[in-house]
């Protein structure tokens, strides 16, 4: 079973140009528009984050910008919210440990 | 430093509609928004609303968010700034934001607070485990990203968001294993109850979850039957094999902004938690500081609409923008209180008087 929707009652199927992105250095497919934790979950990655004080397992929560739960390394960046950021060509997705390393620093 | 007459923080259907009035009523207005695209929750609801035409009844949310967001983004009046977070708000009109990656000051005459709310969480073992989400979000994968978030899926809460996103979950071809809920009878609507119930999905009364399991994410859950004291009955636990655990518990106001303005806030349970004290005119306790929607008490979307309406012709006419202002509200105001009607409505009027000031 696909996670993506191919038919809805409902919605019509929008989606943009298909794009590549890695997560974890292996490439995947995805769409442009979606946001990156939508193109994580079709392609069934749940885990986006470990949690700094216990090394627990973090994914998706609210999906609109609430929660702090998806946040991911991207392009080098950490503590980008997965939710609310839309996937571009070529983005390098990855897990983020504990609460990141700001760029230029330790 | 950038300048408007009216800030509307939120862009969603109180937010929208606050921006439209004042626009309309003459006064020039910058909208704020953290999302790439208008329509705050709207954009992920397929199911049709009710109420008149003033709040776009018949249609579904999903349309109603574009017809407002064409009508924002065609008013020269207004400003749209999209991917922006207001980061605080501060007594003299400025507020900051950070839109993309840079951060920026606006000052405005008058501000609107229409933040919308955040999904409530769920006490229980495990819940941290990846595959638990809120209702919200399963509604945001599958209708507006068009994502399934799981193969089989148990919802908690019986109210009318988890008897929507079941049947939105079994439109999608996703698998129901049940919905449970606390109290001896479901909240929701019986129309939808009985629906879901004739496409066979077990809703489960007086039942909770104990926990979750599973090695990095959700694969299972245990439930139980619960007595009067909300104790899980010994033999009646079950497990549920589902790699979704759906929290449709309610929602709380946003109103982190208001807080650190120094805004009155008070406790109502009816209205979801803290909630700013407010004038007939959705004016706080600080002059100028308005507020519409969800942040100001959680209801329905038709209601933030009407809100929206009141909070923008207020706002501007403590600018001077007048016309017909006190013909428009009232008019607004009835509509108001024609949704707020019924018994559905009973918790969020006795709420409602909870927070009401005279000023």
């Amino acid at each position: 079973m696909s996670m993506r929707i191919s038919e809805h009652p409902i919605l019509e199927e929008k989606r943009g140009e298909e794009i590549t992105f890695t997560f974890e250095g292996s490439e995947l497919t995805g769409y442009e528009g979606e946001t990156v934790a939508a193109a994580l979950i079709a392609n069934g990655i749940k885990v986006f984050r470990h949690s700094p004080k216990d090394n627990r397992p973090r994914g998706l929560f609210c999906a609109i910008g609430n929660c702090s739960s998806c946040l991911m390394n991207v392009n080098g960046k950490p503590n980008v919210r997965t939710c609310m950021t839309q996937l571009k060509q070529g983005m390098e997705v990855r897990r983020q440990k504990g609460k990141g390393k700001i760029i230029g620093g330790n | 430093m950038l300048t408007t007459e009216i800030a509307v923080i939120g862009g969603g259907p109180a937010g929208m509609n606050s921006s439209l009035a004042a626009a309309e009523q003459g006064a020039e207005v910058t909208l704020l928004d953290r999302n790439w695209e208008l329509g705050g929750q709207l954009v992920k609801q397929t199911h049709k609303f009710f109420g008149s035409e003033n709040q776009y009844a018949g249609e579904r949310g999903i349309d109603i968010a574009k017809i407002l967001a064409e009508k924002v983004q065609t008013n020269n009046r207004i400003s749209v700034r999209n991917n922006s977070d207001v980061l605080g708000i501060y007594h003299d009109g400025v507020l900051t934001f950070k839109q993309g990656d840079k951060y920026k000051k606006l000052s405005s005459r008058q501000t609107i607070v229409a933040t919308g709310a955040a999904e409530k969480f769920l006490p229980f073992i495990n819940n941290d485990l990846p595959g638990v989400y809120g209702a919200g979000a399963v509604q945001t994968l599958m209708n507006q990203q068009g994502v399934l978030p799981g193969k089989r899926v148990l919802i908690i809460g019986g109210g009318n968001i988890g008897l929507i996103v079941a049947y939105q979950l079994l439109q999608a071809g996703v698998s129901v294993e049940a919905i449970i809920e606390a109290l001896p009878q479901v909240g929701g609507y019986q129309v939808h109850k009985e629906k879901i119930e004739r496409m066979g999905v077990p809703i489960l009364t007086s039942h909770t979850i104990k926990k979750a399991y599973g090695e990095e994410s959700v694969e299972g859950a245990i439930i139980g039957k619960i007595n009067p004291s909300w104790e899980i009955i010994e033999g009646t636990e079950r497990d549920l094999e589902v790699d979704v655990i759906c929290l449709a518990v309610g929602l709380s106001p946003l109103v982190d902004l208001l807080y650190p303005l120094g805004v009155e806030l008070t406790y109502v349970p009816n209205l979801g938690g803290f909630v700013p004290k407010r004038n007939e005119y959705l004016e706080t306790t600080i002059s100028g500081y308005f507020v519409a929607g969800d942040c100001s008490g959680v209801e329905e979307a038709s209601s933030a609409m009407m809100e929206g309406k009141i909070a923008g012709l207020s706002a501007a006419n403590g600018i001077s923008y007048s016309k017909k202002f006190k013909e428009k509200v009232k008019e607004s105001k009835e509509e108001l209180k024609k949704l707020r009607a019924g018994e559905v409505a009973r918790e969020v009027r006795a709420g409602l008087k909870e927070v009401s000031i005279s000023k």
